[in-house]
C-alpha cells in the first residue's frame, strides 16, 4: 500500500543544491506543481515517474514508504505508478463506453465489472455539463465528456495510485468535484497547472524555478477566500456560455450586470 | 562493444527514442555510432547526424531490407568497431511484419505506439514478440485507460520483455533505456549468432523483377489464398 512518496533534492539547472530538501505526498493529498514554463516541472514529474535514484538530470531520490526503491530489481514497479490525465489526450479507439470499460476492467482484472461500469458512468455524467450514455461512441464524445471520463477511469478502474492533472485548464468538467472523486479513492494527485483557480484548489503547492523546487507554499485562508471570488466568476462566465448557447443576447438583464461589477469589485479587494 | 537492434512499425518514433537515448549514452563519455537500414530512402541519418556521431546508411534498394540487414551485420559490425563505438545503433525500417531483426546475445528493441490501436500488437507478429525490450510511444496523446490496455495486449505477445514507455518528442523514460543498455552484456562478435525468428522463404518471379500478373508469370515459391478458412 502506498501510503507516502518523498522527493529528496538533487540539484537544479546550474547544478546548485534545491532549496526544498524534502518534498512528501500523502495518499488522498492534492498537490500542485507551479511555476513558468522551463522551469522544471515536466522533470519533476518525470523523477517521480521513473522513481529515480540520484539517476535522472536532477540526481533527485524518490523514496516510497520512507523506503528506497530498487527499480532495476523489481519489474513490476516499472508501471503503473502514475495515471495521467491531460488537456492534449484522446480516446483514438473506435468503441462505445461500455465496451471501453468492460475492456479496461478486464484488464485490470476486476472481478465484477458491471457494477464499476455503472459507478464510472455517474461519475462521468456528474463531471461533465452533457450526460453520456454506455452506448456513446468514445469518439463522439467533446472534449469535456472525454475528461471527465477519464477521470473517473482513473479514479475507478486504474489502480495507479498517483494521478497526474495535466494543465486541464478548460476542460469543460467541474474540477473541483474531480480532485474530490480522485483523493476519495486515495489516490495521490499531482495538479501541473498555470490556472489560479486550479492551483488554489489545492492545499499546498510546489513552486519550481530554474529546474529546482524552489519553495512549498501551503495555500492560506486568504487565497481560499480569493479561490471563492474566482469560482463565482467562472460560474459567471459559465452563465454566460450557456445563455449564449442557448441563443440568448446577453447584457440585456440587470442580473448579469449586477453580478459582474459585484465580481469585480470583491476582485479588487482581494487581489 | 554493445549492438542495440531496434526495430519498429512505420512511424512508430524510432529514430526520435534512439536520438535521446544516445544523447544520455554520450553524456556518459560512451562513443556511439548509428547505422540505418531502408529500403528507398531515409533522412533519418540526418537526425544521428546532428549528434556528432558517426553514421551510415544502408539502402536495400531492390531487394528485401530484413535480409539485406542480415547479410550486412558482419559489414556493420566491422564499420562501427572502426569508429571505435562502445555502443552501436542499429536501426531497420518498420516494414512487412513478417520477419524480425532480433539476434541472440544482441539487446533488441521493438518500438511501436500508441496509436496503432489494441488489436495490432498480435499482428506485429516476431518483431515485437522476440524483442527483449518493448518502447511504446506517443502516450500522451491517448487516455491513461488506452495506454493501460495497450500495454496489457503487448505484455501479452511479448510476456518475457521488459516494456517502457518513452515520449519521442521530449525524451521522458529515454533515461531508462539508457540505463538498459548499459546492462546488457557487450557483444563478442556477431558472427555465428543466431536469428531469433527465422526469415520467411520468399523466392518467387516477382522477387526477381517479374510485374506481370497471371499464373504463367510466377514461379518458385507461391502460396495461394485459402478461400475456404474461417477465423
Amino acid at each position: 500500500m502506498l501510503e507516502r512518496i518523498s522527493i529528496l533534492a538533487g540539484l537544479d539547472k546550474d547544478g546548485s543544491p534545491e532549496k526544498v530538501v524534502r518534498l512528501d505526498i500523502e495518499a488522498g493529498q492534492v498537490l500542485a506543481v507551479v511555476g513558468p514554463t522551463g522551469s522544471g516541472k515536466t522533470q519533476l514529474i518525470s523523477d517521480i515517474e521513473q522513481y529515480a535514484e540520484e539517476d535522472t538530470l536532477t540526481g533527485r531520490r524518490v523514496l516510497i514508504n520512507d523506503q528506497t526503491v530498487y527499480k532495476n530489481r523489481d519489474k513490476r514497479l516499472s508501471h503503473n505508478l502514475m495515471a495521467q490525465v491531460s488537456q492534449n489526450m484522446n480516446f483514438v479507439i473506435d468503441m462505445n463506453i461500455e465496451d471501453f470499460l468492460l475492456m479496461h476492467a478486464q484488464v485490470r482484472g476486476i472481478s465484477n465489472p458491471g457494477a464499476i461500469i455503472g459507478e464510472v458512468l455517474t461519475i462521468t455524467n456528474q463531471l461533465a455539463g452533457e450526460p453520456v450514455s454506455l452506448q456513446t461512441n468514445l469518439t463522439q464524445l467533446s472534449g469535456g465528456q472525454s475528461r471527465a471520463l477519464m477521470v473517473a477511469d482513473v479514479a475507478l478502474i486504474s489502480n495507479a495510485p498517483i494521478v497526474l492533472i495535466d494543465e486541464i485548464e478548460n476542460a469543460g468538467i467541474d474540477r473541483l468535484q474531480a480532485l474530490n472523486i480522485l483523493t476519495g479513492q486515495g489516490k495521490m494527485v499531482l495538479v501541473v497547472s498555470h490556472d489560479p483557480t486550479l492551483i488554489l484548489m489545492t492545499e499546498q503547492r510546489v513552486v519550481m524555478k530554474n529546474g529546482g523546487m524552489d519553495r512549498i507554499c501551503p495555500t492560506t485562508p486568504q487565497e481560499k477566500n480569493i479561490l471563492k471570488d474566482l469560482l463565482r466568476l467562472e460560474k459567471s462566465v459559465a452563465g454566460l456560455r450557456h445563455s449564449l448557447r442557448e441563443g440568448n443576447s446577453i447584457g440585456q438583464t440587470e442580473d448579469y450586470v449586477k453580478e459582474g461589477i459585484t465580481w469585480q469589485e470583491s476582485s479588487y479587494t482581494c487581489l | 562493444m554493445r549492438l542495440v537492434i531496434v526495430a519498429g512499425t512505420p512511424s512508430s518514433g524510432k529514430t526520435s527514442v534512439m536520438v535521446h537515448t544516445a544523447r544520455h549514452l554520450l553524456r556518459n563519455g560512451l562513443v556511439v555510432a548509428a547505422c540505418k537500414i531502408d529500403c528507398l530512402q531515409t533522412s533519418d541519418d540526418e537526425r544521428y547526424a546532428r549528434l556528432g556521431i558517426p553514421v551510415a546508411v544502408g539502402l536495400s534498394d531492390y531487394i528485401c531490407p530484413d535480409h539485406f540487414y542480415v547479410a550486412n551485420l558482419e559489414e556493420v559490425e566491422q564499420w562501427a568497431k572502426e569508429q571505435r563505438a562502445d555502443v552501436l545503433v542499429l536501426e531497420t525500417a518498420g516494414l512487412c511484419h513478417r520477419c524480425a531483426p532480433a539476434v541472440h546475445d544482441c539487446l533488441n528493441i521493438c518500438v511501436i505506439d500508441n496509436l496503432i490501436g489494441v488489436d495490432t500488437p498480435k499482428k506485429v507478429g516476431p518483431m515485437l514478440s522476440s524483442a527483449d525490450i518493448v518502447v511504446i510511444t506517443k502516450g500522451d496523446i491517448v487516455s491513461q485507460a488506452e495506454r493501460e490496455v495497450f500495454r496489457y495486449k503487448v505484455a501479452i505477445e511479448n510476456p518475457e520483455a521488459r516494456i517502457l514507455e518513452v515520449n519521442g518528442l521530449t525524451g521522458q523514460g529515454a533515461l531508462t533505456l539508457k540505463n538498459a543498455i548499459l546492462d546488457c552484456k557487450p557483444l563478442d562478435g556477431i558472427s555465428g549468432k543466431e536469428l531469433r525468428s527465422p526469415m520467411p522463404a520468399a523466392v518467387c518471379s516477382y522477387c526477381a523483377g517479374e510485374t506481370t500478373i497471371g499464373k504463367s508469370h510466377q514461379m518458385g515459391m507461391v502460396k495461394k489464398v485459402d478461400f475456404g478458412r474461417l477465423d
